[in-house]
C-alpha cells in the first residue's frame, strides 16, 4: 500500500514537473548574459532593461490590454443580454437552435474563425487594424459569457422578479435591483474568461490583424520564428507573473463568492 | 416579462449570430465555390480529393489521434490520482495554471528545450546517447502538443471523477471485483462522459493546430489547419483556403455527433440545477 502511494505521487509529481518545467527553463534563462539559452553565463537584467527600453512592445502590450478589457466588458455586456434572452425563451425548440448557434464559436477550431471573419471583415469593407480586432476578440469572447451567466439564471427563482414586478419594480429596476446581483459571480467569472480568451488568443487575431497593428501573441509569434531572442524570455517572465496575479485574483474572487452564497443560503 | 423587454435584450444577440455565426459560415462555403480568378467553380473541391489533398487530410487525422491518445494515457491516471490528493482543488489549479500561460511562449520555449545544444540533448549527451534531432521531427510536434493539450484532457476527466458516487466503488469491491475489475467496470463507464468531452476538446483544435507546427515541426508536418493558414495568407488562394475550412467543419461537426453533442450535456445540466 506505502509503495503504491509513493508510485502514485511519483507520478503526479512527474506531470507536474514536465509541466512546469518548459516555463521555468524561460524564466532562468531570462537572466542569462550569454544570449542564448543554452549554457548559464552570468546573472543579468539587460533583457528586462531591452524589454521596457522597446518603445514598440510597449505599445504592443498596451494594444493587448485595451484590447482584452475593451472587448471582455463589451462581450460581458452582449453576452448578458444574451443569456437573458435565452432564458426568457419559453419554447424549446428556438431556445435550442440559439444554444446550439451560440455554442458554435466556442467548438470552432480558431484558424475557421480566423479565416471566416478574415473574409467578412474584407466584404464588409472593415480595414484590418484595431477595429477588426476588436470584433473579433468581442465576437468569440460572447458565447463564453453566456455560458457563464446562464446556469444562474435558471438557478434564479422566478417568484423574485414576480416579488419585485407585484411591488412596483419597473423593468429596469428589476435588471438592476434584482437579477444583476443575484447572477453577479456568473457576470465576473464571464467577464474574466473573456479576458483570459483574449489576452491568449493567437490565431484568430493572427488572421484578422492587418500590417500596423499587433497583439503580444502575434508580435511573440513573429519573433519566435526568427529565432530564439532572450529578451522573448524576459517578457515571458513578466507574463508569467502577470498571470499568477490574475489566477491568485481570479481565485479569491471565487472563494469569496461561493462564501457569500453560501452565507445566503445559511441565512435562508 | 413582457415582449417588449424581451426583445431588447433578443435583438443584440439575434444580431451578433447573425453577423458573426451564421454569415462567417455562409461566406466559407460561399468562397469555397469560386477560384483564384473570382470564377464559380467546383474545382476546389474537385482538388481536394487528389491524392495531395487527401494524403494531407489523413495524416493530420492521423497526428491528431495521436496527441488525443498520448494525452488521454497521460491525464487519465493524472486526473485519478488528483482526486485522491489532499487539497485536490489547489492540485487543479496548479495543473491549470500552465495553460494560462501564452501558448506562443511554451511552444518557444521547447525551441530552446529540444534545440541541439538545448537541455535535452545535454541530458542526452550525459547519459551517452549522445545529441539527436529533436526539433523539427514528428515526434516534438507530438510531444509539445500533448504538453499543450494535457491540461484541457485532465479537467473534464477530474470533474467526472469527482461526480463519481464513491459507495459505487466500496459496493464493487465488497462484491468481490478486484481493483482492475473495478476500474473496467465501474469507474471508467462511469467517467466516460468526462474522457468524450476531454478528447473532443483535444482532437478538435490538434486538428487544426498552425502555429506549433510552424514553430516546432518545421513545416515539415502539415496539418489542416497549416493549409488553410497557407492559403488565407500566404498563397491568397481563398478559394481553396475555404474548401479545406468546410471538410474541416465537416469533420469537426462528424466528432461532435460521435461524442454526444454538448447541447445535450448543457441541457441535462441545467435540468439538474433547475432541479
Amino acid at each position: 500500500m506505502m509503495a503504491r502511494r509513493k508510485l502514485s505521487n511519483l507520478y503526479l509529481v512527474a506531470v507536474f514537473v514536465v509541466l512546469y518545467a518548459p516555463i521555468f527553463y524561460l524564466l532562468f534563462y531570462s537572466f542569462n548574459s550569454g544570449g542564448s539559452m543554452r549554457n548559464f553565463e552570468s546573472f543579468t537584467l539587460d533583457w528586462y532593461k531591452e524589454v521596457f527600453a522597446d518603445t514598440r512592445l510597449l505599445i504592443i502590450v498596451l494594444n493587448t490590454f485595451v484590447i482584452a478589457l475593451l472587448s471582455s466588458v463589451i462581450s460581458t455586456i452582449l453576452g448578458i443580454a444574451g443569456a437573458l434572452a435565452i432564458h426568457y425563451i419559453r419554447k424549446h425548440q428556438p431556445k435550442n437552435t440559439l444554444l446550439a448557434l451560440n455554442n458554435v464559436l466556442i467548438v470552432s477550431p480558431d484558424v475557421i474563425i480566423g479565416a471566416s471573419f478574415l473574409i467578412l471583415f474584407t466584404i464588409i469593407g472593415i480595414k484590418l487594424g484595431f477595429t477588426s480586432v476588436l470584433l473579433s476578440h468581442i465576437a468569440f469572447s460572447v458565447p463564453i459569457v453566456v455560458i457563464m451567466v446562464l446556469p444562474k439564471l435558471q438557478e434564479m427563482s422566478p417568484t423574485l422578479i414576480d416579488a419585485a414586478r407585484d411591488l412596483g419594480a419597473s423593468s429596469w429596476n428589476v435588471l438592476t435591483k434584482v437579477i444583476m446581483p443575484y447572477i453577479k459571480p456568473g457576470v465576473f467569472a464571464g467577464f474574466f474568461m473573456a479576458l483570459t480568451y483574449s489576452l491568449d488568443d493567437f490565431a484568430v487575431t493572427f488572421f484578422v490583424t492587418g500590417n500596423g497593428f499587433s497583439t503580444l501573441s502575434v508580435e511573440i509569434y513573429s519573433r519566435a520564428r526568427q529565432g530564439i531572442s532572450l529578451s522573448i524570455n524576459a517578457l515571458s517572465t513578466l507574463i508569467f507573473l502577470f498571470t499568477i496575479v490574475l489566477v491568485i485574483g481570479y481565485y479569491f474572487l471565487n472563494q469569496r463568492n461561493n462564501r457569500s452564497t453560501a452565507v445566503g443560503e445559511g441565512r435562508r | 416579462m413582457n415582449a417588449r423587454t424581451r426583445n431588447i435584450y433578443l435583438v443584440p444577440y439575434l444580431l451578433w449570430i447573425a453577423l458573426f455565426v451564421i454569415a462567417p459560415i455562409v461566406l466559407i462555403v460561399y468562397y469555397s465555390l469560386f477560384n483564384v480568378e473570382g470564377q464559380f467553380t467546383f474545382s476546389n473541391y474537385a482538388k481536394f480529393f487528389t491524392p495531395v489533398y487527401m494524403q494531407m487530410t489523413l495524416s493530420s487525422f492521423w497526428y491528431a489521434f495521436l496527441i488525443t491518445a498520448f494525452s488521454l494515457l497521460v491525464a487519465y491516471p493524472a486526473a485519478y490520482l488528483l482526486t485522491k490528493t489532499k487539497h485536490k482543488q489547489l492540485w487543479l489549479l496548479l495543473i491549470i495554471l500552465p495553460s494560462w500561460i501564452n501558448l506562443l511562449l511554451k511552444a518557444y520555449a521547447f525551441l530552446g528545450l529540444f534545440g541541439t545544444y538545448g537541455f535535452v540533448n545535454s541530458v542526452l549527451e550525459l547519459v551517452g546517447i549522445g545529441t539527436q534531432q529533436i526539433l523539427f521531427t514528428d515526434f516534438s510536434f507530438v510531444f509539445v502538443s500533448v504538453y499543450i493539450f494535457i491540461p484541457f484532457m485532465i479537467l473534464p476527466i477530474f470533474n467526472s471523477l469527482e461526480e463519481l458516487n464513491p459507495s459505487l466503488i466500496y459496493a464493487a469491491r465488497d462484491l468481490g471485483a478486484s481493483p482492475w475489475t473495478t476500474f473496467r467496470r465501474v469507474v471508467f463507464p462511469l467517467t466516460l462522459s468526462g474522457v468524450k468531452s476531454g478528447c473532443q476538446a483535444v482532437f478538435i483544435p490538434a486538428l487544426s493546430l498552425f502555429m506549433i507546427t510552424r514553430l516546432i515541426a518545421g513545416n515539415r508536418v502539415i496539418t489542416l489547419g497549416t493549409a488553410i493558414e497557407q492559403h488565407f495568407l500566404v498563397t491568397q488562394d481563398w478559394g481553396m483556403g475555404a474548401t479545406i475550412a468546410v471538410f474541416l467543419i465537416i469533420a469537426m461537426a462528424v466528432i461532435m455527433l460521435l461524442t454526444g453533442s454538448r447541447k445535450r450535456g448543457l441541457q441535462d445540466d441545467g435540468k439538474k440545477k433547475a432541479v
